[in-house]
């Protein structure tokens, strides 16, 4: 168990601390750097480099780590929405479920409905499908929402329902039948040779990215100016936005060293009218599609949840339902737009799988419910209400895929992956407390 | 110094029951500009509950409230903030896990032109009121959680008058502080007296609010036994208008008043 020890060395790090000139604390209390999302990146690194050692270096490679974020993808953009749905201290079990039945909906549009109508690979096919996931997957995640704000069913209840009668609607959409193949442009929503942006895109992502970084630094900066607030001191500055921007340039080198295997590239090559070397070519894969949607959604979901009214209110009914409710914030009206939000998101991800898996099938999403509620709280969601971030949510989707990939890469057998993620699950709950319970 | 003129606020024949009980019978309370109105009675008179429906907690079953003399509609908190009414309740109705300037705009954020949440510019603003109320007060970025009891009692009460109130419900503001954030509130509370704030005090501790208020009403049962303003009455006096529903002859007896054989 490799990662038992970091997130009790992190809390070493900051307990060592009685004395408040401590440098160590005085370096984090200037950089306002998260100790405890820190505290996560440390175990996942170190999860990283025990599965390194331990299949001997088949883990830290950019083709499996390229892998690992794909895979990662579609629970991490449940996750961003099942954070916020922990927060105002409800739970949704049927995420699982919404996405086997959207991704089949989805699937059943772009193979049967939409070619009967607009014809065979029509440019708009890939849009409408994901569209009717997208309302589908908000009307059942606003129903569901109703049930619980209105009829004032608990949401575990609500939900777990959700979870029977949304698997079953995905069995009896096709009597069961698996659905496939999918549309050609709705396919790169998965990933894969085409569904990866390609070396100088990848650059470009990472160099825009590093730009908001540094931009929104200097904008934070000049708000405090403006209203005189003490500032962080220049050179803390300095050290988030050069190490954040590093990393972003780290993960983009990372993903644009996988190179097309041989047999892809050569199609790649003989479409695109490349001459065949003789050594072979090495054509970078890039940030893969999927990658990106997950990027994407944590963005704006971070957003929603930092910066705008919603994600004011989420909290604050997290932190005390009835001083919200008092305040005058229509609580009943935000946990029904939450859910539906959390439905959009499952169509998302149902896009994303049924992309990747180029078929849809009955028992897709099964038990991602509990896959995404366990990477919110991994990601330090407190199931008590009022507390989580997206970041650490997402983290948590990566620790669970890290964990998985590096099992199977181990050869584990699935059993005892299963009992390994079980007891770290339980494990990470335990050490936050702590953790908290320290910091307090 | 009992006014002549349109009162602020006048509930009239108030009542609410929960399953058949009547918590609030037939109560009529008023209260004038720049004046503070004491509701005294045990737990359980029905005081808290009274002034829940002023405030938009609740809604009344029957009874009118009246604002400036105009029939008022209140149907839930929001409403009552648009007639300037603004309340601290007993359990503070902070939330816990977001910070001081959160609270104080909490429902009512300040947006900027693209619609997001200006967090500077409230803790900016969080920062002037709170300096007036508590200038020991430098905890922003903490989640209130974190915070005293009277740190988090001048949170709520830096929320009430942040949006000129013109009415003022504390529903026993001093039951959680000790004696010198005590003496603080008294001082906010004449403050915002002077400045035509009318105020409802509710408190099941006299020692508490006679010296502050300038009338008190006494609630019994869920009935009014009568008011008086308290330069005609003594303490004692009130307590038995509270224990007994006895009403001095400095008083008008109410509804609740005992009845004398």
């Amino acid at each position: 168990m490799t990662d038992q020890s970091i997130p009790v060395a992190t809390s070493h790090a900051t307990g060592a601390r009685p004395a408040p000139g401590n440098p160590l604390k005085r370096f984090f209390q200037a950089t306002e750097i998260d100790t405890r999302l820190l505290g996560m990146v440390v175990a996942m690194l170190i999860i990283w480099v025990g599965f390194h050692i331990l299949s001997d270096g088949l883990f830290l490679t950019s083709r499996n780590l390229w892998n690992l974020s794909v895979q990662a993808a579609s629970v991490s953009v449940m996750a961003t929405g099942m954070v916020l749905v922990i927060v105002t201290r409800n739970i949704d079990l049927s995420v699982g479920s919404i996405l086997g039945f959207v991704g089949m909906i989805m699937a059943v549009t772009q193979t049967k409905f939409l070619p009967a109508w607009l014809g065979y690979d029509h440019p708009l096919n890939w849009v409408l499908a994901l569209g009717v996931g997208l309302i589908l997957g908000s009307a059942i995640g606003a129903l569901q929402g109703m049930i619980i704000a209105f009829l004032q069913v608990p949401s575990f209840i609500v939900t777990l329902g959700g979870l029977l009668v949304w698997r079953g609607c995905a069995w009896m959409v096709t009597s069961g039948a698996t659905v496939a193949p999918m549309d050609t442009k709705f396919r790169l929503m998965g990933g894969g040779a085409d569904g990866s942006i390609g070396a100088t895109a990848s650059w470009v992502v990472g160099v825009i990215a590093c730009v908001f970084i540094v931009l929104s630094i200097l904008h934070s900066r000049k708000q405090r100016k403006r209203f005189g607030f003490p500032l962080k001191p220049i050179w803390a500055e300095y050290v988030v936005g050069g190490v954040s921007c590093g990393m972003v340039l780290l993960a983009v080198n990372v993903l644009n060293s996988y190179y097309m295997p041989v047999n892809l590239a050569r199609k790649y090559a003989e479409e695109h009218g490349i001459a065949w070397p003789d050594g072979g070519l090495d054509i970078s894969l890039g940030i893969a599609i999927p990658v990106l949607i997950a990027i994407g959604i944590a963005i704006v979901m971070t957003f929603l949840a930092n910066r705008t009214r919603f994600g004011r209110y989420v909290f604050a009914i997290g932190g005390n339902p009835e001083a919200a409710e008092l305040a005058g914030i229509k609580t009943r009206w935000v946990t029904v737009r939450l859910f539906a939000l959390m439905g959009a998101l499952c169509a998302i991800a149902a896009a994303i799988s049924t992309a990747r898996l180029n078929a849809a099938t009955n028992a897709q999403g099964t038990l991602d419910e509990l896959y995404t509620i366990a990477a919110a709280v991994i990601g330090g969601t407190s199931l008590a209400g009022g507390v989580g971030t997206i970041a650490g949510a997402v983290l948590g989707a990566f620790v669970m895929q890290s964990l998985n990939s590096g099992m199977v890469l181990l050869g584990m057998d699935a059993p005892l992956q299963s009992i390994v993620i079980g007891m770290v699950l339980v494990l990470a709950v335990w050490l936050d407390t702590v953790y908290r319970a320290r910091a307090r | 110094m009992t006014q002549q003129g349109t009162p602020l606020v006048e509930m009239r024949d108030v009542s609410i029951s929960f399953g058949g009980i009547h918590a609030v019978d037939g109560a009529s309370v008023d209260l004038f500009p720049g004046e503070v109105v004491a509701l005294l009675g045990h737990n359980g008179a029905g005081k808290s509950t009274l002034i829940k429906i002023l405030s938009g907690a609740y809604r009344r079953d029957s009874g009118d409230i009246l604002i400036n003399g105009e029939q008022a509609d209140i149907n839930n908190p929001r409403d009552a903030k648009k007639y300037g009414i603004e309340t601290i309740y007993q359990t503070l109705a902070v939330a816990d896990n977001v910070d001081a300037a959160a609270n104080l705009y909490l429902g009512r954020e300040l947006r900027t032109p693209w619609g997001t949440l200006d967090d500077v510019a409230m803790e900016a603003k969080a920062r002037e009121v709170m300096g007036r109320l508590n200038p020991n007060f430098k905890r922003f970025k903490e989640p209130v959680k974190a915070l005293s009891g009277g740190q988090r009692q001048s949170v709520a009460i830096a929320r009430a008058i942040l949006f000129d109130a013109r009415i003022l419900i504390m529903d026993e503001p001093t039951a959680a502080l000790g004696p010198q954030e005590t003496a603080q509130v008294g001082e906010l509370i004449t403050q915002l007296k002077r400045e035509g704030i009318g105020i409802f005090l509710i408190s099941h501790d006299i020692h508490d609010v006679f010296d502050l208020a300038d009338r008190v009403f006494v609630m019994k049962n869920g009935k009014v036994v009568g008011h008086a303003r308290t330069q005609d009455v003594t303490k004692d006096e009130v307590l038995g208008m509270i224990i007994l529903g006895k009403v001095p002859p400095g008083a008008t007896a109410g509804p609740g008043a005992m009845q004398m054989a």
